[in-house]
């Protein structure tokens, strides 16, 4: 016997649709330059934030956008069920940390840059379950936490290559409930991890685009929907390179998603910021989910949106031991349809 | 049986197809402007040794030690440009301009044991200091002694 | 005259370094430039290949990093030749001493003194 939620495959439909009742923003002052910087809440002076370490001050940022969504949902800790949140350093510290100082019941998730989406998906599966009735999502990088973890310090004289991608410096974090006015999340469908082989950790656009792609295609099928049932469709940070591989995959499979296919790594950095392929990082999405696009769905420009958190589930010895980078896609659909008007 | 292992799997077959979509997408590196600023930031660093080189041997150090004199001076300004944050700005457009002179060296020593300082004076900047300069001193010291050992046994 | 030969040689040797980093596999690093450019250089240096380029080109070939392999590699010949087998132990390392110590010194100190800016 199958769930009675459960579509297709992959894809599961809610009868109670989560609303977002509050969501937030902090970023960088890179990305504070970028094309998106007047959306977010609070775009930081300097990447240090105030504190001594980097780490430090992700975590600062993650804590200021959890306590901005909670707020701007009109609650106060005490009213969440349960947070959901991670993050790209060992061990998702930069969460722990935040949901040690935040005092609300905690499930630490890792799912690379997919995070935010991957919080999205299990929050509204628990709302709509009954068994709580806000839950508060968030996820954050920095770009100097994550280079001296991943790649090489930062002051090291070193060509970042054109694939490359800059990891977002930045926090994003949202709060759903079980009622009230807002876009709401009506399906998710769950990505399944896929790797087709890629090995450059500078090229993660590409070794992504395939599980990004297979959640697409499977959510179209799933659902019975095509492309034009949305007003656009987001990845999370897949970048330049990786958006054009998912249009084609895409494309192989039989759904034209050209005309409305955008990537949150494209869209927060503009070409002459010398990101190279665009942005990355669990930030990537979370803060252009929560300060862009929830607002533009609030305004009226996107009715539905479908949102695919990516995620690049590498380690620094998996990559140094040559092995090949397994991607992840994870669906959220974003319905304005009880906006009300 | 050998007949299957020269087939390949419908797996293999996919990761080929999508080797070959991902190299068409990505582009190509500018290796112009790449090759052009490694030849001139890499040129002017060694005309500038060049420089302190003749600047000691004139001022009465014989050939080695003004080598090693010169050595020291480039090191310690790789140093403290890294630790101003410039090196990395040159690097950018030098690209192996910055890496292959003794200078690249000296950026790859300070740039970890300064970003890992947090870590502790001795686990960060200790331990960190040696995370590209070890590599370079384990193969340098074994092939220099394999080098000593083949003189000496062939001499 | 100096000045153009250490400009083109080593100018040059970049430009290698740069050509294995832009066409050859990602998996060619900076740190895979700088642990073969020293030991390629001692190497060179044992054939007895590297010294006529130093004769020539001065400071460009002694400023990049195939020349301090060079200094290695001829430290522990000379160290052969002087003192034996111990030799081969010693004369590299006491060869490239001041170039070692000072890059550690000095790197310690920056670590010390300076913060690392970030982006």
């Amino acid at each position: 016997m199958s769930s009675v939620k459960k579509l297709g495959q992959q894809t599961y439909a809610f009868t109670n649709p989560p609303v977002f009742a509050g969501a937030a923003s902090v970023v960088g002052p890179k990305e504070g330059q970028g094309p998106l910087g007047n959306q977010f809440d609070l775009v930081l002076q300097d990447s240090l934030n105030g504190e001594q370490t980097w780490e430090k001050a992700e975590r600062k940022m993650l804590k200021e956008s959890c306590q901005g969504a909670v707020k701007k949902a009109g609650l106060t800790p005490s009213d969440i069920d349960i947070m959901m949140a991670g993050d790209l350093l060992n061990q998702i510290i930069s969460a722990n940390f935040t949901a040690r100082d935040l005092g609300i019941p905690f499930i630490g998730l890792y799912g690379a840059c997919s995070t935010m989406f991957e919080g999205l998906a299990l929050g509204s599966m628990l709302i709509d379950g009954g068994f709580a009735d806000y839950v508060l999502t968030a996820a954050s990088s920095h770009y100097n936490t994550a280079e001296r973890q991943y790649r090489f310090p930062t002051e090291m004289g070193v060509q970042r290559p054109l694939t490359a991608q800059w990891t977002v410096t930045g926090a994003g974090a949202a709060v759903i409930g079980v009622q009230g006015q807002g876009p709401s999340i009506t399906h998710i469908t769950i990505g399944k991890v896929i790797d087709l082989g890629v090995k450059d950790s500078n090229d993660m656009g590409s070794a992504m685009a395939p599980a990004a792609a297979d959640t697409i295609i499977r959510h179209f099928q799933d659902t019975g929907r095509s492309p034009s049932d949305y007003d656009l469709i987001v990845t999370g940070d897949l970048a330049a390179i990786g958006r054009a591989l998912t249009e084609q995959l895409v494309k192989q499979a039989g759904y034209d998603i050209s005309k409305n296919y955008t990537d949150c790594g494209i869209l927060i950095f503009d070409p002459t910021q010398d990101t190279h392929a665009g942005g990355s990082g669990c930030g990537c999405s979370a803060v252009v989910l929560t300060g862009y696009l929830l607002k533009e769905i609030i305004a009226g420009r996107f009715k539905r949106v479908l949102g695919v958190g990516t995620g690049a589930l590498l380690s620094p010895s998996s990559t140094l031991q040559g092995e090949s980078i397994p991607g992840i896609g994870h669906g959220v659909v974003i319905d304005a349809y009880n906006l009300g008007g | 049986m050998t007949d299957e292992k020269l087939i390949p799997s419908d797996r293999e077959l996919q990761e080929m197809q999508y080797q070959m979509m991902v190299t068409s997408a990505k582009p190509k590196p500018p290796l112009l402007r790449n090759v052009l600023g490694a030849f001139v930031i890499g040129g002017a660093i060694c005309v500038f040794g060049q420089a302190l080189l003749n600047f000691f041997k004139s001022s009465g150090l014989a050939k080695p030690e003004a080598g090693a004199a010169t050595s020291a001076v480039l090191v310690f300004l790789a140093a403290l440009l890294t630790g101003l944050g410039v090196y990395d700005s040159i690097a950018k457009y030098a690209g192996a301009g910055t890496i292959v002179p003794i200078t690249g060296f000296a950026n790859s020593i300070v740039a970890p044991a300064m970003e890992f300082r947090q870590e502790g004076m001795v686990f960060g900047v200790g331990q960190r200091i040696f995370t590209l300069a070890g590599p370079v001193l384990a193969f340098g010291f074994v092939t220099a002694w394999l080098i000593g050992l083949i003189t000496y046994l062939f001499k | 005259m100096d000045y153009v030969k250490a400009f083109v040689v080593g100018g040059a040797m970049c430009v290698i370094g740069q050509l294995l980093i832009d066409l050859t596999s990602y998996k060619i690093t900076p740190a895979h430039i700088l642990v073969g450019f020293v030991t390629g250089g001692a190497v060179l240096s044992g054939l007895g290949l590297y010294q006529p380029l130093v004769d020539y080109a001065g400071a460009g070939a002694t400023v990049p990093l195939p020349g301090f392999g060079h200094i290695l590699a001829q430290g522990a010949i000379k160290g052969v030749q002087t003192k034996g087998l111990l030799g081969a132990f010693s004369g590299g390392v006491e060869a490239s001493a001041v170039g070692i110590a000072a890059a550690i010194i000095f790197g310690y100190l920056a670590a010390v003194v300076f913060t690392p800016k970030g982006e």
